[in-house]
């Protein structure tokens, strides 16, 4: 092995620490560099929420890139796709500093392991972490070929350039990067100094709208999901898992499911006991010679369960129990001020309560993985956001040393945070080791929507104080939700900081007095993470309020969201009590809270919808703002109501600041699309329970947006910027619902304060409408 | 059961249980996996084929009831309406994950095959049916309209 070492150390620092890699059994002639995370990171992401996070690389190198021979360019993309275009942005950004032909680029997905660092396809932080030491790789690269040429040359590398694939030099001499494959891997890594980034002006990539990767194969109907891997003699699987949290099985007659034609055998399997972690629910799973043979034979299965300590779980109580707990004193965690004297001096004070059901993911492909034994050795397929965890996950219910466990990663058909948690990929692994062939095991829908990690129910107590002018002069938010910890540690009941920084801790009123409160509640679903997490339920509260108090006093509602604001400063919720505040991961001095950015995304937004028009009668204008995930997104929704209560959106503007952008293409349908899903959890998403067990089973009544109902008009904006790249993915979602409830306001005076709008008997009317 | 359909223009024997819906067909047994699940009620299109020119759901359709029909998927779709679908489609970027889009497009072309020029009214009611989780409803709607320019 040969690892050229100079320079890590200061490179290190930056994040960075190439080795090239040359007998690794590669093609001869193939240059390939390697690029670890070196140490940690400086802040871990708190969202895990006691998932082990993998910070950086080992030393030992990735195998990042590689250039071919014949020129092709091969990069492997440590990061899930799922349909964010991380493989285009990964690519867009080497090919920018490597400088070559977009044609050239290939991506190859990598399997996971630690050595690629942080792999967890979640937290909006693909082109956040990975934009500056892909960059430097390639340019690294580059500077490596240029030196090849120039010492076969015999000629100053200063008289050498890199580009389009090519290193050219005095007297018209130029050779393709591919020729100087071979000679580039023997040359030592560039000093730190002598990496040249280009500057912003020369990218030809980054920043551009460059085509998507996928696409091409998307439309012809290839491309292999997790639910397409086909490996020979394969079996299929579909389980009946426990209708409760830590349920398990009593009783199972299977008598009239082996009759099925197809099926081969059952297999029961143990229930957990809490913490959840991603350890499977247990049940009785059918195997059979295709997937359908095994949904009739799920069918036929007499199983009697023990519902366990979750089987009094009914959604409808446990909020009005949350409820009082947000109407009473809680635990202060951000303090400013004197809010209990600014609140009994107020001139007029303003109180609401604030419910968000929990949500289902609810990607379009179901979780589905396979699984294939080799003697101790297990090789899984699987739709993952988070393979090393998988792999950590597999290894751990199975038994075996992680050496031994590979998750080669598909393209996934939705993630949203469900396919960050493995549990289905060791479903798929203790069957095929049970079977003794490989095992593909399917979800199906109602399995994702019964059997998920779900969005935490939160309830939401609010005060402000206003003084005669109208002014808020006192912010008091009030937070109650069962907290993403409970899932790895039992009994968790506390929100936990890393929760309370998502829309809550770091909430930018400049108000003098102003006060975070939380209130404990116990969690009796396996909770998880789902776009947005709970910027969600605390962007909605929040953004709402804002927009009930511009009410109250009086006032637009868009500038008293400005005034609530204030000018353009830089805030840092630690000084005011917020004990941990780790910024998504991301350093505050690269990403500090700029409420300056927020003013500007409020004010493009409000420009671009024309705000301040007068608005026909049953039509209304809303809007909110959010920063989340280091990126600003102001979001004007346009509602009209007819008499009968019916609802349309026909318009909606979005503006988002997130910085430097790797693909404005990519980055508006991450606008679009994450602004309607928004939108489609607050109109119709919502998970309930009775006796323990969700009561949603499919898409009739988990209701998702559809064409029909999405709006005909969405003009988006991205603000131009150099600030360092913000995330994309999820930073549109949390603005929606509240811009579409102000919206509602607007339109009719109907302020809805409890998720989804349209809930029970309220399938497709709004309640009250205003005739005034 | 026996039964003799043309897929993409093969003609093909298959032999399932009775009931077993087109989709576990083309999936599990043919190995044709561009037709998805999605959610096995026809409540999603992610398996939306085309079955004697007209768009159906795989997922509900059993095998047995189609002996003599002819077929469609992703993979075999053709035609002039195909062409231009993908090509705007691709030149659009439609598709962000792309798990629903083989459904999407087979009623995209489904619906062009009967209305050249269709209005946001006509799409809507052509492509309710198709669910997509990524909400790359926008581009769609924009796709189609220049689909329909280039047929």
């Amino acid at each position: 092995m040969f690892y050229p070492t100079m320079e890590k150390q200061t490179l290190a620092k930056r994040g960075f620490a190439p080795v090239t890699r040359r007998d690794f059994g590669l093609a001869t002639g193939a240059f390939t560099v390697g690029v670890a995370l070196l140490g940690g990171r400086a802040v871990a992401d708190q969202t895990a929420g006691g998932l082990p996070v993998t910070p950086g690389g080992e030393v030992d190198p990735a195998l990042f890139i590689t250039i071919e021979p014949d020129g092709i360019v091969k990069l492997t993309c440590h990061r899930s796709e799922m349909g964010q275009q991380t493989w285009t942005a990964m690519a867009q950004i080497l090919a920018d500093e490597l400088d070559v032909p977009w044609e050239l680029i290939e991506i190859v997905q990598a399997e996971g392991h630690p050595r690629y660092g942080d792999q967890n396809t979640d937290g909006s932080r693909s082109v956040r972490w990975n934009m500056e030491r892909l960059r430097l790789t390639g340019a690294a690269m580059r500077a490596m070929l240029v030196s090849a040429a120039a010492e076969r040359w015999g000629v100053d590398t200063a008289d050498c350039q890199g580009a389009d694939g090519i290193v050219s030099g005095p007297n018209g001499r130029s050779t393709t990067y591919g020729e100087l494959a071979e000679a580039a891997s023997e040359r030592p890594l560039p000093a730190e100094r002598a990496i040249r980034l280009k500057d912003r002006s020369e990218w030809r990539y980054i920043g551009q709208p460059m085509p998507s990767l996928t696409v091409p194969l998307i439309v012809r109907g290839e491309g292999t999901f997790g639910i397409d891997v086909r490996l020979p003699n394969m079996a299929y699987a579909v389980i009946a898992r426990p209708p409760v949290v830590f349920g398990s099985v009593r009783s199972v007659e299977d008598s009239a499911t082996l009759e099925v034609p197809g099926v081969l055998r059952t297999v029961q399997l143990a229930s957990p006991k809490a913490p959840a972690l991603f350890k499977p629910l247990g049940g009785v799973a059918v195997i059979a010679e295709d997937t359908f043979a095994a949904i009739r034979g799920r069918e036929e299965l007499v199983i009697e369960w023990e519902a366990g300590p979750n089987g009094g779980y009914d959604t409808d109580t446990f909020v009005a129990a949350m409820l009082e707990t947000a109407g009473q004193q809680g635990t202060v965690r951000r303090d400013r001020g004197d809010i209990e004297t600014a609140l009994a001096e107020a001139d007029r004070r303003i109180e609401a309560d604030y419910v968000v059901p929990h949500l289902a993911q609810a990607p379009m492909e179901p979780p589905v993985a396979t699984a294939r034994w080799d003697g101790d050795r297990v090789e899984c397929w699987a739709s993952t956001q988070a393979p090393q965890s998988a792999r950590s996950t597999v290894a751990e219910v199975c038994g075996v040393p992680e050496e031994n466990v590979t998750i080669n990663v598909t393209w996934l058909g939705g993630g949203f945070g469900r396919k960050s948690k493995a549990d289905f990929v060791a479903e798929a692994a203790l069957l095929a080791r049970e079977v003794g062939r490989p095992v593909k095991v399917t979800w199906t829908r109602e399995d994702d929507l019964r059997h998920g990690y779900y969005h935490s129910i939160s309830a939401q107590h609010l005060e402000g104080g206003l003084d005669a002018d109208g002014n808020t002069m006192a912010f008091l938010h009030r937070t109650v939700f069962p907290p993403i910890p409970s899932t790895f540690q039992a009994g968790a009941e506390t929100p936990s900081w890393g929760e309370l920084r998502l829309g809550a801790s770091d909430t930018p009123f400049a108000t003098p007095n102003l006060r975070l409160e939380t209130g404990d509640a116990p969690a009796h679903l396996r909770i998880g993470w789902l776009r947005a997490v709970a910027n969600i339920y605390h962007a909605f509260a929040v953004q709402s309020f804002a927009h009930e108090l511009a009410n109250a006093a009086g006032r637009d509602p868009k500038d008293y969201l400005l005034e609530l604001i204030g000018p353009p400063r830089l805030i840092d919720p630690r000084e005011e009590g917020v004990e941990e505040y780790d910024n998504y991961g991301s350093p505050m001095e690269d990403y500090p809270i700029d409420t300056g950015r927020m003013r500007n995304v409020i004010e493009t937004v409000a420009d671009m919808a024309d705000w301040g028009r007068e608005m026909p009668r049953g039509s209304g204008l809303g809007v909110a703002m959010h920063r989340s995930f280091c990126t600003y997104c102001a979001t004007v929704v346009e509602v009209s109501v007819d008499d009968e209560g019916r609802l349309a959106i026909p318009a909606v503007w979005s503006a988002l600041d997130a910085g430097t952008v790797a693909n404005p293409r990519h980055t508006a349908a991450q606008i679009e699309g994450g602004t309607l899903y928004g939108l489609s959890n607050a109109l119709y998403g919502e998970i309930t329970t009775s006796s323990g067990a969700v009561e949603q089973w499919n898409f009739p009544d988990f209701r998702v947006m559809r064409m029909n109902e999405a709006p005909r008009r969405m003009e988006t904006h991205i603000v131009e910027s150099v600030a360092p790249p913000g995330g994309v993915g999820e930073p549109p979602t949390p603005p929606a619902a509240p811009a579409l409830a102000n919206a509602i306001f607007s339109a009719t005076g109907e302020r809805i304060r409890r998720l989804p709008i349209f809930s029970g008997e309220r399938r497709d009317r709004l309640a009250v409408r205003d005739q005034s | 059961m026996q039964t003799t359909l043309s897929i993409n223009g093969i003609e093909t024997e298959v032999n399932a249980p009775e009931g077993t819906p087109l989709l576990w067909v083309l999936r599990d047994r043919l190995g044709m996996t561009g037709t998805k699940f999605g959610c096995g009620i026809a409540q999603c299109g992610a398996c939306t084929v085309h079955i004697d020119g007209l768009p159906g759901r795989a997922c509900v359709t059993p095998v047995d009831s189609l002996d003599g029909a002819s077929v469609t998927t992703i993979e075999g779709v053709e035609g002039p309406e195909a062409d231009a679908v993908r090509a705007a489609w691709t030149e659009i970027d439609v598709p962000q994950c792309g798990y629903c889009q083989s459904g999407q497009i087979m009623s995209a072309v489904a619906l062009l095959q009967v209305n050249g020029a269709p209005d946001d009214e006509a799409i809507d009611n052509a492509m309710a049916g198709n669910l997509c989780r990524c909400a790359t409803y926008m581009r769609i709607r924009r796709a189609i309209k220049d689909a329909a320019t280039r047929i």
